[in-house]
């Protein structure tokens, strides 16, 4: 990505993230087939992988595969249930799904020259809106008009009730917003600083303390990684406990 | 000296708005901290309460990546 010009170097971070056609080179429309299609699929080919595939045998002293899908599950299953509560089980397969692929699609972008989806804001909007959408449609059919009690704090004094009450409304319809800038930011921004270490590697006196970054900033990012598709799914099972039992 | 002051701006802009990072930074760490003082005088009430912790971890670093987002939109999108 980096080469060294004239005068001065141009290290380009942001390049890896281009969107671009998967076959031949035209522009990139509504239906385009691009690289972010293929990498999406990708996950969705882990995940299928892990958890299908591994599965299959159903043995009673799991192997490797089936031990890791088997502690996936658990640990998230264990989460729904501590956060969302008993009835939140309900809803369980879709934060398992959607666990599952941001995980796959996080890792899958780890790999040297593959492409992250999960830093473009338009696929974790996607993701964000999803839930956001849902866990609002739930609260409504599980608690009727008793649902907007989440904006109505009645434990306040009531002077300060009305004023709550936009404060409220306002951090309510912040949440997509913040759920998927989190996500894509948090990887956009590591992958960028993977790339702007790589661009100071051109130098030869202070090239190894350069690869050394890197490889200090590639330990953190899958960290990050995780910890972000983690993140990602329990403030999912928070919303979903504010949807399910809306009072203060 | 080349370029125009609108770019200068954003520069200068990108820069101002990466304090903004710095300041979650704080924010983690005290996050994190407190965390772990309490975890160390209450050993055993600490396992339930990593949920928590992530979720403080998740807000405080929210705020932080919305600056971050405000330097990358002045720095290729405006």
């Amino acid at each position: 990505m980096a080469a060294e010009g004239g005068n001065g170097i141009s290290i380009k971070p942001m390049e890896q993230f281009k969107v671009t056609p998967l076959f031949g080179d035209g522009d990139v429309g509504m239906f385009t087939i691009t690289n972010v299609t293929f990498w999406l699929f990708l996950a969705v080919v882990a995940v299928t992988l892990l958890m299908v595939l591994t599965t299959r045998g159903r043995t009673v002293v799991p192997d490797r595969g089936q031990s890791v899908a088997e502690l996936a599950y658990g640990f998230v299953y264990k989460m729904v249930e501590d956060v969302a509560g008993k009835e939140g089980v309900r809803y369980f397969p879709y934060i398992m799904t959607l666990f599952m692929f941001i995980v796959c699609a996080n890792f899958l972008g780890l790999i040297p020259m593959s492409f992250t989806t999960t830093s473009h804001i338009a696929v974790t909007a996607v993701l964000a809106l999803a839930v956001f959408i849902s866990v609002t449609v739930i609260g409504f059919v599980k608690n009727g008009t008793a649902f907007l009690g989440l904006f109505w704090v009645s434990s306040a004094p009531l002077v300060l009730r009305p004023i709550l009450a936009i404060i409220e409304l306002i951090s309510y319809f912040v949440r997509p917003v913040s759920h998927s800038v989190r996500l894509a930011g948090a990887i956009l921004a590591g992958h960028a600083v993977i790339k702007v270490f790589a661009g100071f590697a051109v130098f030869g006196a202070i090239a190894p303390l350069a690869i050394l970054g890197m490889v200090g900033i590639y330990a953190l990012e899958v960290v990050v990684a995780a910890v972000q598709a983690y993140v990602f799914t329990i403030l999912t099972c928070v919303y979903l406990k504010d949807a399910l039992h809306p009072s203060h | 000296m080349e370029g125009d002051i609108a770019q200068m701006g954003q520069f200068i802009g990108a820069g101002l708005a990466a304090i903004g990072s710095g300041l979650a930074a704080l924010g983690v760490g005290n996050v994190a901290a407190n965390f772990l003082a309490g975890a160390l005088r209450n050993p055993s009430a600490a396992a339930a309460q990593t949920a928590t912790l992530f979720i403080g971890i998740a807000f405080a670093e929210a705020l932080g990546i919305f600056s971050f987002l405000v330097a990358l939109l002045l720095m290729f999108a405006v």
